[in-house]
C-alpha cells in the first residue's frame, strides 16, 4: 500500500492545473469546498444589499426610495437567496472541505457529480437574478411564494423561479447522496459512526433530511408550473384545487429546511466549543440523540406555520404539542454546551466568540419560537415582525454566525496562515452589535402590531424602525471587514501549525496547514 | 428628503437617551385588548416570557459563570469529564414538565377561542386586492371599505395624519355586549384579518370560510384598528380594518342609517348631474378606487397595471370601457366595481377617466347609462 502510494505521487500532475479550467473541471473536494464557500460569500453580499434596500425603504413611514412592487420584489429575493444561495451552500461548502479531513477520506466519494452539483448553482441563481432586469420584474410573492398569489397573480418570471428551484433541488440531492456515501463508504479504519466528530454526524442527518424533502419542494413548485400553464387547478379554489395544500406541501419541505440550515451548524459549535474550552465534548452521545430526535420532529411540526389558516381544533393542538416537543432536544444541545465550558480552560479566539454569541442569541431565537409554537398567542404573533425578529436570530446570529466561526475555526488549515486576531475580534463585535440592534427592537414592533411584508408602517412603528436600519447597515458593513480579513489571510500572514488552535483534536490537525492538495492518500488509523 | 432623514436619526438617538419621556411612542408589548379572549392570551403571552427570561436567567448565568472564572488567563485548568447519566435526564425531565405546565393554559385559551357557536351577530368578511368587503348577514347591509390615508401622505407631500395608513373611509360596525361571529373569506389571493385589540386574526382564502368571533365587553366602545396580515400583493400594506364598536341601540340605529341610504342612493341615480358635478365626484372616487393601480395621473404601474391616460377604451370604446369597470377582466388585477360602488359613482368615475389627463373626449356618462348596463 505504502509503495503504491509513493508511486502514485510521483506522476507529479497531482496539484491543482492551472488557470481558470482549474475551477471548471475540478473535482477535488478542497477546490469545489472553496467554490462553494465564494459563490455563498458572494450571494450573501447580494441578498444583504437588497436586505439594505428594504432598510432603507422601512427608514421612516412614507414611501421614499422605492415603489411597493419593487419593495416586495426585494424582500422575495433576498429571503430565496440568503436561504438558498448563502446559507445552504456555504454549510455544502464547509461539509466538502471538511468532511473528508474529519473522517480520514481521501475525497469525496463521488467526485465528478460533486462538481455538478456546484457548477449547477451559478446558473439557478444567474437564472433567478436576471427576472430583476425583465420587464415583469423579478418573484414578487414572498420566498414561501404562496399559492394563489404565486400562481394566477404572479408575474410571469415565476417560470423562471420554478426552473431555478428545481436546479437548486438537483443541486442540493447530488451533494447530499454525495456527503452521505462519502461518510458511509470512506470513514477511515476505527472511525466508527459514534466516533464522529459531530459535524459529520449533524451533517449526515441533514443530508437525510435534504434527500427527503428536496423533492416535495420540486412537486410543489411542479404543481404550480402545472396550474400557470397547464390548466390544472391544484392550488385554484375556481377550479375546485385548494389553496391551503399549497401551505401543507410547501411547510413540509419547509420546516425541514429550517432545520437544514441549523444542524450543520449545531456540529460546526460543537467542535469549536470543546477546543478552546480545551475540554471534551460534554454530553457526546446524546448530542448525537439530540440531533437526530430534532430531525424527526421536524417532519411533524409543519402546519404551525399555519396556525391561523382555520385548521381544525384537534390538529391545531397537535401541531402545538409536536412544536413544542423540539424544545426537549434543542434545550439538551444547549446545555451540553454549557456543560463543556463548565470547569474548562477557556480562550475567546474569534471562533470562540462567534460560537458563544451563537450560543446566546440562537437560544433567544429558540424563547421566541417556543412562544411562537403556543398555538392561541401564535394567533397574535403570526405574520408580524415578531416572526421576522425569530428567525432571523435563528438564522443570522444562528446559522450565519455558525458558519463564520467555523470559517475562521478552519481558515488557517486551509491557507496555511492565521488571521489578523485583532480584526477577526473587530469583525466579531461590530457584527455582534449590529445583528442585536437590527434584529431585537423587531420584536417590539412586531408584538406592538406591525405586520410584515409591508413597505409602509404606521407612525407608532417608527422609532425602532429607524434604529433596526441603522443596525443593519452596521451588521451589513461589518461584512466587508470579513471579505477584508479573508483576502488578507489567503494573501499571507502568520504561518499556523499544523495542529493550528492548542486544544484542537481530530484528523483534520493531524495534516500539514495549508492541507496538501491531496490528503489521506493512504487512511489513517482512528484508536 | 435627507434632512427628514437626519431629523429622524436625531430623533433616535435622542429618544434613547430621555426613553422615558417619550414612553408613549415605545410601545413594546401585545396589547391586552379589549376581549376575555385577547386578556387570555396576552396572560398566556406574558406566562410563556417571563418562563423564557427564567431559563434565560439561569442557563446563561452558567455560562458567562465559566465565562468569567474558566478562562486560560485566569490559570484555570481544564477538568476533563463529560459525561453525566444524571445531569442528562434531569434536564430531559425539568423541560418536559415545564412544557406540559405551558401546554395546560394554551390548550383551554385554544378551545375558548374555537368556540363560535351562539353568535348574535354574523359579519361576512371578504378580502380583496386591497380592500374588504363587509356583509352584515340577516341584515342587507353590506359595503367596502377603502384606506383613506392620501397618496400625498404616503409620497411625504403633505404631513401624515395620527392614523396615517390605519384609516379608512367605512368602519366596520358592530355593538358591544353581543356575540360577533366573523365568516372570513376572499375573493383572489390569500388575505388575513386581524384586529390585534380583539386577538382576532384568521386567513381569508378563497374557497374557504373561516370561523372567528369576539364579545367586546360593554363600556369598550371605540375604535379599534388593523391590518391585513397576509401578503396579497403590492398593496399589502395598504388595506388596514377599522372596527368600531358602539352599544346595541347605536348598532340598530346604524343599521337602520344604512338601509334608508341604500335606498336614498338608489333614487339619487336617477336624478340628472351635470358634467362638472361628475367630475368632481369622479376625482374622489378616482383617487379612493383607481389610483391604486392605475396610478394618481392615470400613468399606470409598471407593465401589470395598463396606463388611462391615453388608452384606447379610456377614449374611444364607451360601451368596453362601462363594461371594464362593471365587470372587471378575468385573470387580471382588474375587479368589478358594480358591487363596490353605486350607480353615481361609477358614472362619475368613467367620465372623470374620459377627461381627465388629456383624455378630453367631452363625454358624459350619465348614472342613468350604467343603470342600464347592468340589465
Amino acid at each position: 500500500m505504502t509503495t503504491a502510494t509513493a508511486s502514485h505521487d510521483d506522476h507529479g500532475h497531482h496539484g491543482p492545473a492551472k488557470g481558470i479550467m482549474r475551477w471548471v473541471l475540478t473535482t477535488n473536494h478542497k477546490d469545489i469546498g472553496t467554490l462553494y464557500l465564494w459563490f455563498a460569500f458572494t450571494m450573501l453580499l447580494t441578498g444583504g444589499v437588497m436586505a439594505l434596500i428594504v432598510r432603507t425603504e422601512l427608514f421612516q413611514p412614507g414611501m421614499q426610495l422605492i415603489e411597493p412592487e419593487f419593495y416586495n420584489q426585494m424582500t422575495t429575493m433576498h429571503g430565496l437567496i440568503m436561504v438558498f444561495g448563502a446559507i445552504m451552500p456555504a454549510f455544502v461548502g464547509l461539509a466538502n472541505w471538511m468532511v473528508p479531513l474529519m473522517i480520514g477520506a481521501p475525497d469525496m466519494a463521488l467526485p465528478r457529480m460533486n462538481n455538478w452539483s456546484f457548477w449547477i448553482l451559478p446558473f439557478a441563481f444567474g437564472m433567478l437574478l436576471f427576472t430583476l432586469f425583465t420587464e415583469a420584474g423579478a418573484p414578487n410573492f414572498g420566498w414561501t411564494f404562496y399559492a394563489p398569489l404565486s400562481t394566477t397573480y404572479a408575474p410571469s418570471s415565476v417560470t423562471y423561479f420554478i426552473f431555478g428551484v428545481h436546479m437548486m433541488g438537483i443541486s442540493s440531492i447530488m451533494g447530499a447522496i454525495n456527503i452521505i456515501v462519502t461518510i458511509l463508504n470512506l470513514r477511515a479504519p476505527g472511525m466508527t459512526l459514534m466516533k464522529m466528530p459531530l459535524f459529520v454526524w449533524t451533517w449526515f442527518i441533514t443530508a437525510y433530511l435534504l434527500v427527503a424533502v428536496m423533492p416535495v419542494l420540486a412537486g410543489v413548485v411542479t404543481m404550480m408550473l402545472m396550474d400557470i400553464h397547464f390548466g390544472t387547478s391544484f392550488f385554484d379554489a375556481a377550479g375546485g384545487g385548494d389553496p391551503v395544500l399549497f401551505q401543507h406541501v410547501f411547510w413540509f419541505f419547509g420546516h425541514p429546511e429550517v432545520y437544514i440550515m441549523i444542524l450543520p451548524a449545531f456540529g460546526i459549535v460543537s467542535q469549536i466549543i470543546p477546543t478552546f474550552a480545551r475540554k471534551p465534548l460534554f454530553g457526546y452521545a446524546s448530542m448525537v440523540y439530540a440531533t437526530s430526535s430534532i430531525a424527526f420532529l421536524s417532519f411533524i411540526v409543519w402546519a404551525h406555520h399555519m396556525f391561523t389558516v382555520g385548521m381544525p381544533l384537534q390538529t391545531e393542538l397537535f401541531f402545538m404539542y409536536a412544536t413544542m416537543l423540539i424544545a426537549i432536544p434543542t434545550g439538551v444541545k444547549v446545555f451540553n454546551w454549557v456543560s463543556t465550558m463548565f470547569r474548562g480552560s477557556m480562550t475567546f479566539e474569534t471562533p470562540m466568540l462567534f460560537a458563544l454569541a451563537f450560543v446566546v442569541l440562537f437560544t433567544i431565537g429558540g424563547f421566541s419560537g417556543l412562544m411562537l409554537a403556543i398555538a392561541p398567542a401564535d394567533f397574535q404573533y403570526h405574520d408580524t415582525y415578531f416572526v421576522v425578529a425569530h428567525f432571523h436570530y435563528v438564522l443570522v446570529p444562528g446559522a450565519l454566525f455558525g458558519i463564520i466561526a467555523g470559517v475562521y475555526y478552519w481558515l488557517p488549515k486551509w491557507t496555511g496562515n492565521y488571521y489578523n486576531e485583532k480584526l477577526g475580534k473587530f469583525h466579531f463585535w461590530m457584527s455582534f452589535i449590529g445583528v442585536n440592534v437590527t434584529f431585537f427592537p423587531m420584536h417590539f414592533v412586531g408584538l406592538a402590531g406591525m405586520p410584515r411584508r409591508i413597505p409602509d408602517y404606521a407612525l407608532q412603528f417608527a422609532d425602532f424602525n429607524a434604529i433596526a436600519t441603522v443596525g443593519a447597515f452596521i451588521f451589513g458593513f461589518s461584512q466587508l471587514i470579513f471579505l477584508f480579513i479573508l483576502i488578507k489571510t489567503i494573501r499571507g500572514g502568520e504561518k499556523a501549525t499544523d495542529q493550528v488552535w492548542e486544544g484542537a483534536e481530530g484528523l483534520e490537525w493531524t495534516i500539514p496547514s495549508p492541507a496538501p492538495y491531496h490528503t489521506f492518500a493512504e487512511a489513517p488509523h482512528v484508536k | 428628503m435627507f434632512s427628514r432623514a437626519w431629523q429622524r436619526l436625531s430623533s433616535v438617538v435622542l429618544g434613547l437617551v430621555s426613553a422615558p419621556a417619550a414612553m408613549a411612542d415605545w410601545e413594546l408589548n401585545m396589547p391586552r385588548g379589549i376581549t376575555e379572549v385577547s386578556q387570555s392570551i396576552y396572560e398566556l403571552h406574558m406566562l410563556i416570557f417571563w418562563i423564557c427570561v427564567w431559563i434565560g436567567v439561569v442557563v446563561f448565568g452558567v455560562m458567562f459563570y465559566s465565562i468569567f472564572k474558566h478562562r486560560k488567563s485566569k490559570g484555570a485548568v481544564a477538568s476533563q469529564f463529560h459525561e453525566s447519566l444524571g445531569l442528562e435526564l434531569l434536564w430531559t425531565a425539568v423541560p418536559t414538565v415545564i412544557l406540559i405546565a405551558m401546554a395546560v393554559p394554551a390548550t383551554t385559551v385554544l378551545i375558548q377561542m374555537y368556540d363560535t357557536t351562539n353568535s348574535a351577530v354574523d359579519i361576512k368578511i371578504t378580502g380583496h386586492q386591497w380592500k374588504w368587503q363587509y356583509d352584515y348577514l340577516g341584515e342587507d347591509v353590506g359595503f367596502f371599505s377603502n384606506l383613506s390615508t392620501t397618496t400625498d401622505e404616503i409620497y411625504n407631500r403633505t404631513e401624515k395624519g395620527e392614523n396615517y395608513l390605519l384609516e379608512v373611509d367605512k368602519h366596520v360596525v358592530v355593538p358591544t355586549g353581543q356575540k360577533l361571529r366573523f365568516l372570513i373569506t376572499s375573493n383572489d389571493v390569500i388575505h388575513a384579518w386581524w384586529v390585534p385589540e380583539i386577538a382576532v386574526k384568521k386567513d381569508a382564502i378563497p374557497g374557504y370560510i373561516n370561523e372567528s368571533w369576539a364579545l367586546i365587553p360593554e363600556g369598550q366602545e371605540g375604535l379599534y384598528r388593523g391590518q391585513c396580515a397576509e401578503l396579497c400583493g403590492v398593496q399589502h400594506g395598504f388595506m388596514p380594518i377599522v372596527l368600531e364598536a358602539v352599544t346595541a341601540d347605536e348598532y340598530q340605529a346604524w343599521l337602520d342609517d344604512q338601509r334608508a341610504g341604500k335606498i336614498a342612493e338608489a333614487a339619487a341615480a336617477l336624478g340628472d348631474f351635470s358634467y362638472d358635478e361628475l367630475m368632481v365626484e369622479g376625482a374622489e372616487v378616482y383617487a379612493r378606487s383607481c389610483a391604486g393601480c392605475h396610478g394618481t395621473e392615470g400613468q399606470g404601474m409598471g407593465s401589470v397595471f395598463p396606463a388611462l391616460a391615453g388608452s384606447p377604451i379610456a377614449i374611444n370604446d364607451m360601451a368596453g370601457h362601462i363594461d371594464i369597470v362593471l365587470n372587471g377582466k378575468a385573470g387580471t388585477a382588474m375587479q368589478s366595481f358594480s358591487a363596490q360602488l353605486s350607480d353615481v359613482e361609477i358614472a362619475a368615475v368613467i367620465t372623470y377617466e374620459r377627461n381627465a389627463w388629456g383624455n378630453d373626449t367631452g363625454e358624459t356618462v350619465t348614472p342613468q347609462m350604467i343603470i342600464d348596463a347592468k340589465k
